[in-house]
């Protein structure tokens, strides 16, 4: 298993109605260990799942966002979202957890691991990739 | 070419694996071959020989074993999926405290490292889901 190939998670579905979102997550935790280049992709209702002040106490759920900001420990850094998809839900980029990674090939400097995508950006995303992985 | 097969839903409730089980058995009959099929979300409940389906319907759970055994497939599961849903060999109803164990043949139990890795290994990894 030398060679390394672009995963591409593409995330569809809101992250508490059902276990889609949750074990997304847990494939791209295990998946980052094997060295490959990864990318996440947030789209449809997908797009909440990295929403700012989740609070699931009252729905007696666990509320696992704490862990995507975790993911750029991981080396998992590049995660699209669709702009489209977060303007007909009437979202913002403010209205999403500021994640960020640490760039080791620029002195460790913080950066941000959104990128704002078209729909055309998105085909162009998934033509480079090896494998697309979709929840 | 060389397949990796995930199924992300349960048996009779939803189509993904039915149309799975259709996909690998053609991929084999022209000669390709299948790495892995990986079970996962719902999909773990394929796995169960507790499955009863009336008679004249088909068996999802048997078939998918009969085409394990027939041609040497690795039908895995994911542990921690199946976990949540109480799929258990024997190995993991011992550790985790349970009384029981429904594994069906031909299936294992075993990480989401073997679904990255079929991803890696496989020409093409193919999902059956939502």
């Amino acid at each position: 298993m030398s060679d390394t190939k672009k995963f591409l998670y593409v995330n569809r579905k809101a992250p508490y109605g059902t276990v889609y979102a949750l074990e997304s997550l847990e494939v791209v935790l295990i998946g980052a260990a094997f060295e490959q280049d990864v990318q996440l992709l947030f789209m449809d209702d997908g797009v909440f799942q990295i929403a700012k002040g989740q609070d699931t106490g009252e729905a007696e759920m666990k509320n696992f966002s704490p862990t995507y900001s975790a993911l750029g420990d991981y080396e998992v850094t590049k995660m699209y979202v669709d702009k489209q998809s977060l303007e007909e839900r009437g979202l913002t980029l403010d209205d999403l957890i500021h994640l960020t990674y640490e760039d080791e090939d620029d002195d460790y400097a913080e950066k941000d691991s959104i990128r704002l995508v078209s729909r055309e950006e998105i085909a162009a995303l998934m033509e480079e990739q090896d494998v697309i992985l979709s929840f | 070419m060389k397949f990796t097969i995930q199924i992300n839903e349960g048996p009779y409730q939803h189509q993904a694996s039915d149309t799975a089980y259709q996909f690998t058995k053609a991929a084999l009959e022209k000669g390709h071959e299948i790495f892995r099929v990986f079970f996962y979300h719902d999909g773990v409940n394929n796995a169960t020989r507790l499955t009863s389906p009336p008679q004249d319907d088909r068996n999802v759970v048997n078939r998918w074993s009969a085409l394990a055994e027939k041609h040497n497939l690795d039908l895995v599961v994911c542990v921690a999926a199946a976990q949540r849903r109480g799929i258990a060999d024997a190995d993991e109803a011992k550790r985790n405290g349970k009384d029981a164990d429904n594994l069906a043949p031909g299936f294992r139990i075993s990480g989401l490292g073997q679904l990255i890795e079929g991803g890696i290994q496989a020409d093409r990894l193919v999902v059956f889901g939502d």
